[in-house]
């Protein structure tokens, strides 16, 4: 029982990690039309920062503070010198070209940083456990992950939907060429959101570095997973990526967590070990597949054209 | 298709005869290193070909197609692994299981069209990825040492450079031959029809996800060969070869020699596998400057080197 509701936190505290990423990506798919596989770097760059200041000022805070101010220029510049030349171009072109800023990243990181990775030590007051429940304690920083998640969820929700910069948001995503002809600065508008995709991209990736370390290439793998969880939730759909980072983050920790001891009630014990770790790996993907039996434009798509 | 002695036709009619008398150079100057460096090309020649055919001619951008390298490769090394070392066995199980893992993930991903489309073959190839890392009894994360290349039954001899630099390179000429029948079929012109409009071809009555994924696990199987042939060039299989930024690899080298031109992709693999083999001797840190190079190439290089190339014969 202890168990099953630790690996259940642990389980909705990454679904909200992966949230924030997915959300970035989501936002700057369905206003800019612009597939971005390079967030996966920003993810990174946040966690570099983030130890980088971390060590310079000796605050948690304060460094973290800085480390999305960094990331968020750091979008802002990107989108300013080089991403704003592809808008209205081909998907495959923005595939592509973001595939180089991949290259390029993860190159300048090694330069910069160095090939070894780096570790993000917690501050003494986020590394208590906090006793959730009679006897069941849980790390006070998971905890933090979550409400700090929840309070960006809620802060995107309140910002596109009550905000008027929400409104040219959402008008945007649905008229592009109306909302300029209405004397909107849409160029304004646009780096403005890449801004925030990437700055949400670096909180995730600074709120995981504690957890693991920091290193080159950390963005990548998560980055399939926020792609996944916007195909299964609807691409452009920030409430469809909210539900399904949820789920998925639920499913591939539970399933990494209890799919070997269900295996080997079935299976041999070795037969169960051989399959556990390549068949819980495999899990959202089949769930991806299921989904896109049933439905193919995602689960919750988002209303556009 | 009407021969002409244009710019660019020259240019192609160099490089296929440079290909080809490869072995010659080595053998006269010695130097084993170009020969063993385009043994590698010709291989990714082969997939990028194979890619090209449903990104350029069927407008299917598949980001995993490094998956079939990784399940031709791992069929030939588990069967060496478990023993079977006959070429004859080892190459038509590659074939056919990329042709399963074609028609099951296209079965899957063409009910999609656009983004989600690039973003779901390039997870399903992840999947691949982590199902090969998981595979402990053949080396897992850290991959599987082939100790005998296919045995053709003295037929071939795939440990002779030069032999094997042959095989790759009639491989990559069948491959193209088989591309360009294909585009000229009936069957290749419904394929492109579809890219161009769907609505229509489904309203004169061709079944399109149908036709769509024939192409798809014909490329599949194009590139599952390649994948046979990388894992006898390297003697070694790994997750590693599937990773998802050699599918990426593999849409750079179309798009930079000319997605949907029949030689495009085999010299945009020379140029990209070269220029990366170049970069990385002037510097540790190639990518910084391939990165940004990439950006440029698709800012201004429409139609990649065979698009230039072809603007150039035309004045």
């Amino acid at each position: 029982m202890l168990l099953v509701v630790e690996q259940f936190l642990n389980g909705l505290q990454f679904g909200l990690l992966l949230f924030l990423l997915a959300a970035g990506l989501t936002l700057v798919f369905g206003i800019m039309d612009f597939v971005n596989l390079a967030h996966g770097s920003l993810y990174m760059m946040g966690a570099y920062f983030a130890a980088t200041f971390v060590m310079w000022t000796g605050n948690f805070i304060i460094g973290v503070i800085l480390a999305l101010g960094a990331t968020l220029l750091l979008g802002i510049v990107l989108e300013f010198a080089a991403l704003r030349h592809f808008y209205g171009r081909d998907h495959l072109d923005h595939v592509l070209a973001t595939f180089g800023l991949i290259l390029f990243f993860n190159d300048a990181v090694r330069l910069i940083w160095g090939p070894a990775g780096l570790s993000l030590p917690l501050p003494p007051w986020l590394t208590v456990p906090i006793q959730i429940m009679p006897g069941v304690f849980y790390p006070s920083y998971r905890l933090a992950i979550i409400a700090v998640s929840l309070a960006v969820a809620a802060f995107l929700y309140v910002l596109v939907m009550r905000t008027r910069l929400g409104m040219l948001i959402r008008a945007g995503a649905s008229n592009r060429e109306m909302i300029g002809a209405l004397g909107i600065n849409i160029k304004l508008l646009y780096t403005l959101v890449f801004g925030l995709g990437a700055a949400l991209a670096g909180l995730a990736g600074l709120m995981q570095a504690p957890i693991l370390t920091v290193q080159i290439g950390m963005g990548e793998n998560i980055l399939i997973l926020a792609f996944v969880i916007i195909v299964i939730g609807g691409i452009g759909s920030i409430r469809g990526a909210f539900l399904a980072a949820i789920f998925v983050g639920l499913i591939d920790t539970l399933g990494r967590a209890f799919l070997p001891d269900l295996l080997r009630q079935i299976l041999s014990s070795s037969a169960a070990s051989t399959a556990a770790p390549a068949l819980s790996s495999m899990l959202i993907y089949l769930l991806m597949a299921m989904v896109l039996v049933v439905r193919p434009e995602g689960l919750f798509p988002a209303n556009r054209r | 298709m009407k021969a002409r002695l244009s710019p660019s036709n020259l240019v192609m009619a160099l490089v296929i005869a440079g290909l080809a008398l490869l072995p010659l150079y080595t053998s006269l100057s010695g130097n084993v290193f170009v020969l063993t460096l385009f043994t590698r090309i010709v291989i990714f020649a082969l997939a990028a070909v194979s890619l090209n055919l449903i990104m350029g001619y069927g407008g299917m951008m598949s980001f995993g197609h490094a998956a079939y390298l990784g399940i031709g490769g791992y069929a030939v090394g588990i069967l060496a692994a478990e023993g079977i070392g006959s070429g004859f066995i080892q190459w038509p199980v590659a074939l056919l299981a990329s042709a399963l893992f074609a028609l099951v993930i296209g079965a899957l991903s063409l009910r999609t069209r656009g983004v989600y489309f690039i973003m779901i073959t390039l997870a399903f190839a992840q999947m691949a990825y982590y199902v090969a890392s998981g595979l402990s009894r053949y080396g897992g994360d850290d991959g599987l040492t082939i100790y005998k290349r296919s045995n053709f039954a003295g037929i071939i001899n795939l440990s002779d450079r030069v032999q094997f630099y042959y095989l790759c390179l009639a491989c990559l000429s069948g491959g193209i031959y088989l591309v360009w029948r294909i585009v000229n079929s009936r069957f290749g012109l419904v394929v492109q029809g579809l890219r161009s409009n769907e609505q229509r071809m489904q309203a004169i009555g061709f079944p399109a996800t149908r036709y769509r994924l024939v192409c798809f696990v014909i490329s599949g199987v194009m590139c599952g060969l390649a994948g046979a042939l990388l894992a006898n060039n390297t003697d070694f299989v790994s997750p590693a070869m599937m990773y998802w930024t050699r599918s990426g690899d593999l849409m750079v080298m179309v798009i930079l020699g000319g997605m949907g031109s029949l030689f495009g992709p085999m010299i945009g693999a020379i140029v990209y596998l070269v220029l990366e083999e170049f970069l990385s001797q002037v510097t540790e840190y190639w990518a910084l400057i391939m990165g940004p190079l990439l950006l440029l190439i698709v800012l201004f290089g429409r139609g990649g080197i065979v698009g230039i190339l072809g603007r150039f014969s035309r004045g």
